[in-house]
C-alpha cells in the first residue's frame, strides 16, 4: 500500500461520518441494498490484487471441475503467504456469465476447502471475501451435493487451526455467503450487506410477490451497521465518500488497514485461544426468551459501531 | 476472465431420471386422513397406529415431533430437553403479519413452543439423545430457539457419550430472523464437532422436506443419513430453480429416491421400519463394555491387538530362519532376544 498515514487520517474521517450518521431508514435502505451490488463496486479480485504484491490463482476442486464463481489461491500480503479465497462476480454481460453472477456450486466450496487445507497445512492465514446473491441454484449443482458443500465449507472454516477473517465486501445472502464466512474476525463494508436471502428472493417467499423486495430490505435491515450491533460482525471498514465504486485504490487501502490490524491481532493468540473464541464467537449469536429463567441470553451490543 | 463460460450442467444421469417420472413433492397436511395419492380414508386411530404412512400406497404423512418421538421411543417415553425456550423478535419484524403474531399462532395451532423437539430416549435399547423438527411449527424453520435446542443437544449427547439422532423437517433458516438466523448454520455446524470429539455417532433422518439453510448445516453432516420415502431435499427448491435456470426439472426432483442415486443419502427408510434400521445402526456402533471410546482409538486397539497376535504366531515357527524371525518378530531388537543376536 502507498501512503500509510494519509489513509490512516482517511480512516479517522470516515469512521467518525459512521459513528455519526443515523439509522439508516427505509428508503436509504433500499439504497444500500443497491450500493451493495453497485456494477462499478470493487470485486473480490480487485481486492487481492491491490491487497497482494504477488497472487497465484489456483483452479478446480480436484474433483468435478473449476468453478469460476469462485476464486480461491495464494496471495503475498504484507511478505506473508495468506490464502485469499471469494466469490467472484464479473462486469460485462460475458463476464457476468463466465462467473455465474458470483454464484458458486459445490465445486466453489469444494475448491476453497481444498485451499483452506493447504493453509491450515503450511500455517498461512486465511481471508475469505464474501460478495455473492446466494449459492448457485441448479439441478447440477443439487446432483452434486450444493448443501453438503456449504455444510462442510462451515465446518473446515470451524475447525482451522490458522488465523481467519472474513470480510463481506459486497453481497453477502445465504447460506452461499456463510459457507466463507466461519471466522475468527467478521469485517463488512460499510455498503454492503448480509443476510439470510436476498430481497428478491424473500420477497417472492415471504410477500408471495416478486415486487416487494424493496420492503424486504426494509424488514431485513442488513445493514452493515446492524449487523454489528446484533454481534454478527466485529468491525464495520469504512468506505471512499460516496461508496467503494468511487476509488477502488482507496477502498483496498482502507480494507489493507482494518485486514492487517486483525491479522496481527489474531498471530498473537494460540491456535488453541482462536478456536476457543470462535466457538464462543458462533455459539452466543441469536437472542431467546425463556420464560422459565427470565430474560437473558438476548446477545448483541446496544452501541453504535467504532471506527 | 473474458472468456464465456457457463456453469449449468445437465448431466447423463439427469437425463436419465426424466424417465422416472413421479408425482409432483406434496404439500403437508399434519393431521390429513385422506391419502392424497391413492384417497384411501383413515381414521385418526389408523393414522397414529400406522406410523402415518398409507397402508395402501406407502404414502409418508407428515408427522409432528412429539408424535415421532413416541414412534421411536421405547412404550417408556421419552424425556424432553429444554422445552421452556423460546423466540423472541430481533427484528422487529413484518412481512404479512408481525412475526411476534406468527410465533403465537404457531404455539396455539401446534401446542409446541418451537420448531424442535429435543428428548433423551432408547431407540429399540440403544440409549440416545433425540432432536427433532416440527414441520407444523412455522416450516420447521430454524431460528435461534432451533439452533440453540440443537447445540445443546449436540453438548449434552456429547457429555453423556450418547449418540445423536436428528429428524430434520424444515424449509431452512427463518427469515422472519434475518441475519441471525443464518448464523445458526454456523452456530450448529460447530456444535455438532462436541460428538466428534466426544467419538460418538450422529444419525441424521431426512424427512420431507428438508431444505435451504437446513440442509445446507448439520442435516448434511449426519455419519448415517437416512432419507424418508418421497422426502424433498435440496438447497434451492425445484421453483427457485426453475425459476432462475429456466431448467425444466424432473417430478422426483430432489426426492429422496433422487438424491440416493446422487450419492447424497445412504438409504431411503421406510417410517415403519425406521426405529429398527436406527436402533440396529446405533447398536454396531455401540462400544462394548470396556472399551472406552476416550482412551484409545478402536484403530489403536486393533492395531496392538494384531501386532501382539503376530508375535505369537511369529513364536509358533521356530523353523524359520533365525535371521528373519528377528526381522518380523515385534520388539525382537531389545531383551533377551538381543542377546542372543550376533552383532
Ligand atoms: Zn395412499
Amino acid at each position: 500500500m502507498t501512503d500509510r498515514k494519509q489513509g490512516g487520517r482517511f480512516v479517522r474521517k470516515v469512521a467518525d461520518k459512521v459513528r455519526r450518521g443515523p439509522e439508516p431508514q427505509d428508503e436509504d435502505l433500499w439504497e444500500r441494498v443497491q450500493l451493495a451490488r453497485h456494477a462499478e463496486r470493487p470485486y473480490t479480485l480487485d481486492y487481492i490484487n491491490r491487497l497482494c504484491s504477488d497472487f497465484e490463482e489456483l483452479h478446480g476442486d480436484r474433483y468435478y471441475a473449476d468453478d469460476a464463481a469462485m476464486v480461491a489461491g495464494f496471495g503475498r500480503y504484507h511478505d506473508h503467504p495468506v490464502a485469499f479465497i471469494g466469490q467472484q462476480k464479473g462486469r460485462d454481460t460475458n463476464e457476468r456469465t463466465y462467473r455465474n453472477f458470483g454464484m458458486a456450486g459445490p465445486e466453489g466450496y469444494r475448491k476453497a476447502m481444498r485451499v483452506m487445507e493447504v493453509a491450515n497445512r503450511l500455517g498461512m492465514p486465511v481471508v475469505t471475501l464474501i460478495d455473492t446473491p446466494g449459492a448457485f441454484p441448479g439441478a447440477s449443482a443439487e446432483e452434486r451435493g450444493q448443501g453438503g458443500a456449504i455444510s462442510r465449507s462451515i465446518q473446515m472454516m470451524w475447525r482451522l487451526d490458522v488465523p481467519t477473517v472474513a470480510v463481506v465486501i459486497g453481497e453477502g445472502s445465504s447460506g452461499g455467503a456463510l459457507g466463507l464466512g466461519v471466522a475468527d474476525r467478521v469485517l463488512m463494508l460499510e455498503n454492503s450487506t448480509y443476510s439470510v436471502i436476498s430481497p428478491e428472493g424473500a420477497s417472492a417467499i415471504l410477500w408471495r410477490d416478486a415486487s416487494k423486495a424493496k420492503l424486504a430490505a426494509q424488514a431485513f435491515k442488513p445493514t452493515a451497521a446492524n449487523c454489528y450491533r446484533w454481534g454478527v460482525v466485529d468491525a464495520v471498514v469504512p468506505e471512499p465518500e460516496g461508496g467503494a465504486h468511487t476509488d477502488h485504490e482507496q477502498a483496498a487501502e482502507i480494507l489493507d488497514q482494518y485486514l492487517s490490524r486483525a491479522l496481527a491481532e489474531l498471530g498473537a493468540m494460540s491456535p488453541a485461544d482462536r478456536r476457543r473464541a470462535r466457538r464462543e464467537r458462533f455459539r452466543k449469536l441469536g437472542p431467546l426468551r425463556d420464560p422459565e429463567g427470565g430474560m437473558g441470553m438476548a446477545t448483541g451490543r446496544e452501541t453504535p459501531p467504532p471506527g | 476472465m473474458s472468456r464465456v463460460g457457463h456453469n449449468i450442467h445437465v448431466s447423463v444421469d439427469r437425463l436419465r431420471q426424466l424417465a422416472h417420472r413421479d408425482g409432483r413433492p406434496r404439500r403437508i397436511k399434519a393431521d390429513a386422513g385422506t391419502c392424497p395419492k391413492c384417497d384411501s380414508h383413515y381414521s385418526a386411530d389408523e393414522m397414529r397406529r400406522n406410523l402415518r404412512v398409507c397402508p395402501a400406497c406407502g404414502h409418508h404423512f407428515a408427522v409432528t415431533a412429539r408424535e415421532r418421538m413416541e414412534q421411536l421411543g421405547e412404550p417408556g417415553g421419552y424425556v424432553e430437553l429444554w422445552p421452556e425456550l423460546r423466540a423472541s423478535d430481533p427484528l422487529q419484524f413484518t412481512d404479512l403479519k408481525p412475526y411476534t403474531e406468527r410465533i403465537v399462532d404457531a404455539e396455539k395451532s401446534t401446542g409446541m413452543g418451537e420448531a424442535i423437539v429435543c428428548a433423551q430416549l432408547e431407540v429399540r435399547h440403544q440409549p440416545a439423545v433425540a432432536a427433532v423438527m416440527d414441520f407444523t411449527f412455522m416450516g420447521g424453520s430454524m431460528g435461534a430457539v432451533v439452533g440453540e435446542k440443537l447445540a445443546r443437544a449436540c453438548d449434552y449427547a456429547a457429555s453423556e457419550g450418547l449418540p445423536l439422532i436428528v429428524v430434520t423437517a424444515s424449509g431452512g433458516a427463518r427469515m422472519q430472523e434475518g441475519t441471525l438466523a443464518l448464523m445458526q448454520m454456523a452456530k450448529t455446524v460447530i456444535a455438532l464437532d462436541a460428538l466428534a470429539d466426544a467419538r460418538v455417532p450422529v444419525v441424521v433422518v431426512l424427512a420431507h422436506p428438508t431444505t435451504g439453510g437446513v440442509w445446507a448445516s448439520f442435516a448434511s453432516l449426519g455419519d448415517v443419513t437416512y432419507a424418508e420415502p418421497g422426502a424433498l431435499i435440496a438447497f434451492s427448491g425445484p421453483r427457485v430453480i426453475e425459476e432462475t435456470t429456466r431448467e425444466v426439472l424432473p417430478d422426483d426432483f430432489g426426492r429422496a429416491e433422487a438424491q440416493l442415486r446422487n450419492g447424497q443419502v445412504d438409504a431411503v427408510v421406510d417410517r415403519r421400519e425406521l426405529a429398527e434400521r436406527i436402533g440396529r445402526v446405533l447398536h454396531i456402533l455401540s462400544r462394548p463394555p470396556g472399551d472406552d471410546a476416550s482412551t484409545a482409538a478402536p484403530a489403536l486397539q486393533w492395531a496392538q491387538g494384531g501386532a501382539q497376535k503376530v508375535g505369537e504366531a511369529v513364536q509358533a515357527l521356530p523353523s524359520l530362519p533365525r535371521k528373519m524371525m528377528d526381522r518380523i518378530r515385534p520388539g525382537s531388537t531389545d531383551g533377551e532376544d538381543a542377546g542372543d543376536t550376533p552383532a
